[in-house]
């Protein structure tokens, strides 16, 4: 496996394969999330005891729930990096951070805008919610740890150790409607076992799942190409390639 | 379909204030971290491709300045030679 994952950890290459995937992420996204949105604001049957306010749920299950996979990529990229110093790893960490920042923040946001209407409130001091809140804090203080050295690998360091020890959030978040009594209702889609909801918008679901993933993918590319270009500005192969800026 | 007309599509049975505002926002933030992103990479690519030029320019003065030394001490020392 090593051998085989060798060239990767090769920046010049890696900036060549991610190119070479983001329009495939792009087109992807774009197709899922059009199919997806469309299936689920217009022909997903509204839900029998929230009505049309279920449309939410397209949007903010699959934030809620890229909000975490985002951070467990970063946690483990930091692992690698401070345990192998893979500089690519610590460039993937830095890309990663802002996306889930961004993907929490819809998820509260629309856990909100979702609250308001079935539970009477905005906002509650519940497990649930208290914890994602916490996780975008955690997020904000990676970016903040990333940008505060102007020595790239030490601010890698920072920033990974925050993410690792923030990782505890991460199980905390996921149990938290079966440990504490909570306003916020339980898990409706899992990986193990059937998910408990209809077919019609289970389905609608799982594409924007995806489209959402497609979006991440996309987005994490191409920051993850202006770290490498930003840690590697001395290189000839860098040089080289803003010269002929054939690469836009 | 679930509705009737767009003005249904839009009210979202009553929700539809809650339901645009969730994807209102989504969007905007989404796009904002799309339009930063994309940004930050030209940015980055610009600032690489100006330190670059500024030394080659510092370099080409360096050479130039070495060869005017060069031919002026030549002079020097033909000058007093003679």
């Amino acid at each position: 496996m090593w051998k085989w994952l060798h060239p990767y950890a090769n920046p010049e290459k890696s900036y060549h394969f991610t190119g070479k995937l983001l329009p495939w992420f792009n087109y992807l996204a774009l197709i899922f999330l059009t199919v997806g949105l469309t299936w689920a604001l217009l022909f997903a049957p509204p839900d029998y005891q929230q009505g049309e306010s279920f449309r939410i749920f397209y949007l903010h299950v699959p934030a809620s729930i890229l909000s975490m996979g985002i951070y467990l990529g970063m946690a483990i990229a930091a692992l690698s990096s401070l345990v192998w110093q893979l500089k690519l790893a610590d460039a993937s960490a830095a890309a990663l951070a802002p996306v889930g920042a961004v993907f929490t923040a819809i998820a509260l946001f629309t856990g909100a805008a979702w609250g308001k209407p079935m539970w009477g409130t905005w906002w509650v001091w519940d497990a649930r919610i208290t914890s994602e809140l916490i996780l975008l804090f955690l997020y904000l203080g990676v970016i903040a740890l990333h940008n505060a050295f102007e020595d790239k690998n030490l601010a890698g360091k920072a920033a990974g150790i925050l993410a690792l020890v923030g990782a505890i959030n991460l199980p905390i978040i996921h149990y938290s409607v079966e440990w504490w009594n909570t306003l916020h209702q339980g898990a409706t889609v899992s990986k193990f076992g059937k998910p408990a909801m209809a077919a019609e918008m289970y389905w609608p679901f799982l594409i924007c799942f995806f489209g959402f993933s497609f979006l991440v993918a996309a987005i994490a590319s191409v920051r993850f190409r202006t770290e490498i270009l930003a840690r590697n500005s001395v290189r000839p192969w860098v040089k080289a390639l803003v010269l002929a800026k054939e690469d836009k | 379909m679930q509705f009737d007309s767009f003005s249904d599509f839009l009210h979202m049975g009553g929700y539809g204030f809650y339901v645009w505002l969730s994807y209102g926002v989504g969007f905007v933030l989404l796009l904002l971290l799309v339009l930063i992103s994309k940004t930050q990479h030209n940015s980055v690519k610009q600032q690489i491709a100006k330190r670059q030029q500024r030394e080659a320019k510092l370099r080409q003065a360096a050479e130039q300045h070495k060869q005017e030394n060069k031919i002026s001490t030549d002079k020097v020392s033909t000058e007093a030679s003679s």
